[in-house]
């Protein structure tokens, strides 16, 4: 096989791909807004997806805060500019990593968990008998963990926001003598409102594609046991390509550059 | 070979045809069912049995061919119309196919709770009744489907496909996996079910003492095609090399196990 067929070949797999979760994502969307609703369904996931989550994002927020805090002294001291280390940590924890970090790792916790329980349920027969109990998996599955996700996202970024700036206050006043109010000051004066909402926007789309990854991957799994641990995989490796791709394009969207 | 039909049977496949990849798996498949009467189709593992109760019931739509329930064409009835449609359907899946995420009692009033908005006393009163008629006690209705046997998973499966007393039920290989007594005591409950609401049934299976049990009719389904067809009673007597063989478990004669 020469490498113009390779390619060619690959990209109308990659094509196909993109319909078929293309099509997947509107029947999702479309059963979101529409009845029947699964209420409880949607209370289980947002527990499962939102509140279970709070210790791994709380953890992961506090620990880059406080080593962006330690890197942007460091490289702020080149320039004499060490002062400015509480405006950028807020700037780099709202805009970019507070929404990245818990996407990502909602990507671990929440995607494979999605594929898992949903590729378990296709291998042993349960959506089909959902089907035939009349109750569409798209409103009863895929719909409730859609909205569970990309209403909690924004909310753990949130909390991700405050806790990764706390990390940095917590260097910045124990270790590198910052003043603690002057710190609180600074960082208030500094951001935006902006800066925030931007991120939560992200986390809201972030959301959407954890949430999306991971459904999309258990409902066509196939083949087993084995087929819902490829399924886990796939949805995890293309929920978190997906979430920096799509973090690039919201940035570059929304500075206009 | 096929019984005269009736005037409308209840369920029918009409030269269904369907192929995955380049393996034809049904190959124009005739099934008419009349109201009321029990169809048990038996066929070796591989041999689409299990792909044409799909077709069936609409969880696979054929590549050729009908499914006409009560006379009206629902091959490619809207997902729209599928939850209304379906409500006639009853299924007890091979594997039992509960949701290990709900009690044993909201398992088996899914639908009403789900789809018919039962309220929830309600439902959980006729699910323990259900359960009853099935041999369970009530003391099952709060388990989680982990904690039953096998047997046990099986009657629940039997007692939600048939709460909402369904038209047409149907049976994917109801003895597979259970031991003889508990194969019996499953294809007891079934007859006796099925009986009481007077409903159709279409059955797959691959064992032969279940077959005669629960079909008042018993087709064969080889190479994708009904190769035979005539009333249980007339299984041992069919004069058909294929019926002949699986009936009597031999490994020489027309059917080569593909190896
Ligand atoms: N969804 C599917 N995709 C591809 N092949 C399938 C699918 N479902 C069934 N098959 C194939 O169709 C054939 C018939 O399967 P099945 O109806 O399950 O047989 P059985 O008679 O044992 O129930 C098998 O070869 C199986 O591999
Ligand atoms: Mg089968």
């Amino acid at each position: 096989m020469n490498v113009v067929q390779a390619v060619g070949r690959s990209t109308l797999g990659l094509l196909r791909t993109a319909g078929s979760v293309a099509i997947f994502a509107g029947r999702g969307v479309s059963a979101t807004f529409s009845a029947p609703w699964f209420g409880g369904q949607f209370l289980r996931q947002t527990v499962a997806i939102g509140y279970l989550s709070l210790p791994v994002v709380g953890l992961t927020a506090v620990f880059t805060g406080a080593a962006l805090a330690l890197n942007i002294y460091t490289g702020g001291g080149r320039f004499n500019a060490e002062q400015i280390m509480p405006q950028i940590v807020a700037l780099g924890i709202t805009r970019e990593l507070g929404p990245v970090l818990a996407a990502l790792m909602l990507a671990g916790r929440v995607s494979a968990a999605i594929a898992a329980e949903i590729g378990a349920m296709r291998a042993t027969e349960q959506i089909d008998a959902l089907q035939t109990l009349s109750t569409d998996p798209f409103r009863y599955l895929v719909a409730p963990r859609l909205l569970a996700a990309v209403l909690t996202l924004p909310l753990l970024t949130a909390v991700a926001d405050i806790i990764g700036i706390s990390g940095g206050f917590l260097v910045a006043t124990s270790t590198l003598n910052f003043s603690g109010p002057l710190y609180v000051q600074n960082t208030w004066n500094f951001l935006t409102s902006w800066d925030i909402t931007s991120g939560l926007i992200k986390a809201s789309v972030f959301g959407f594609i954890v949430a999306l990854m991971g459904a999309y991957h258990g409902y066509n799994a196939s083949g087993g046991a084995r087929g819902v641990g490829r399924a886990t995989t796939h949805a995890v490796v293309s929920a978190a390509i997906l979430i920096f791709a799509a973090d690039y394009i919201l940035t570059s969207l929304f500075s206009g550059k | 070979m096929s019984e005269p039909s009736t005037p409308t049977p209840m369920l029918e496949l009409r030269g269904v045809m369907k192929r995955f990849g380049d393996k034809i798996v049904l190959d124009g498949v005739d099934i008419p069912v009349a109201k009321g009467r029990s169809l048990v189709i038996i066929g070796g593992s591989g041999q689409g049995k299990s792909v044409t109760l799909k077709i069936a019931i609409g969880l696979m739509a054929p590549d050729a061919g009908q499914v006409l329930v009560d006379g009206k064409d629902v091959t490619r009835l809207p997902q729209s119309e599928r939850a209304a449609h379906n409500a006639q359907f009853g299924m007890l899946f091979q594997g039992a196919a509960l949701f290990d995420s709900l009690t044993i009692w909201e398992n088996v009033a899914f639908r009403l709770i789900n789809a018919d908005g039962v309220p929830r006393k309600l439902a959980r009163e006729r699910a323990v009744e259900a359960l009853t008629r099935v041999g369970l006690a009530a003391s099952v209705a709060d388990l989680y489907p982990i904690e039953l046997s096998g047997g046990m998973q099986k009657r629940a499966g039997l007692a939600r496909a048939v709460v909402a007393a369904p038209q047409i039920i149907f049976f994917d290989e109801p003895t597979t996996g259970l031991d003889p007594i508990n194969a019996d005591v499953i294809n007891d409950l079934i007859v006796e079910q099925v009986k009481r609401l007077g409903c159709t049934a279409v059955s797959i299976t691959h064992d032969m003492a279940s077959a005669r049990k629960i079909g008042d009719e018993i087709a064969m389904l080889h190479k994708g095609k009904i190769v035979w067809r005539g009333p249980a009673s007339q299984i041992d007597h069919s004069n058909n090399p294929y019926v002949d063989q699986f009936v009597n478990g031999r490994a020489d004669g027309p059917i080569k196990v593909e190896l």
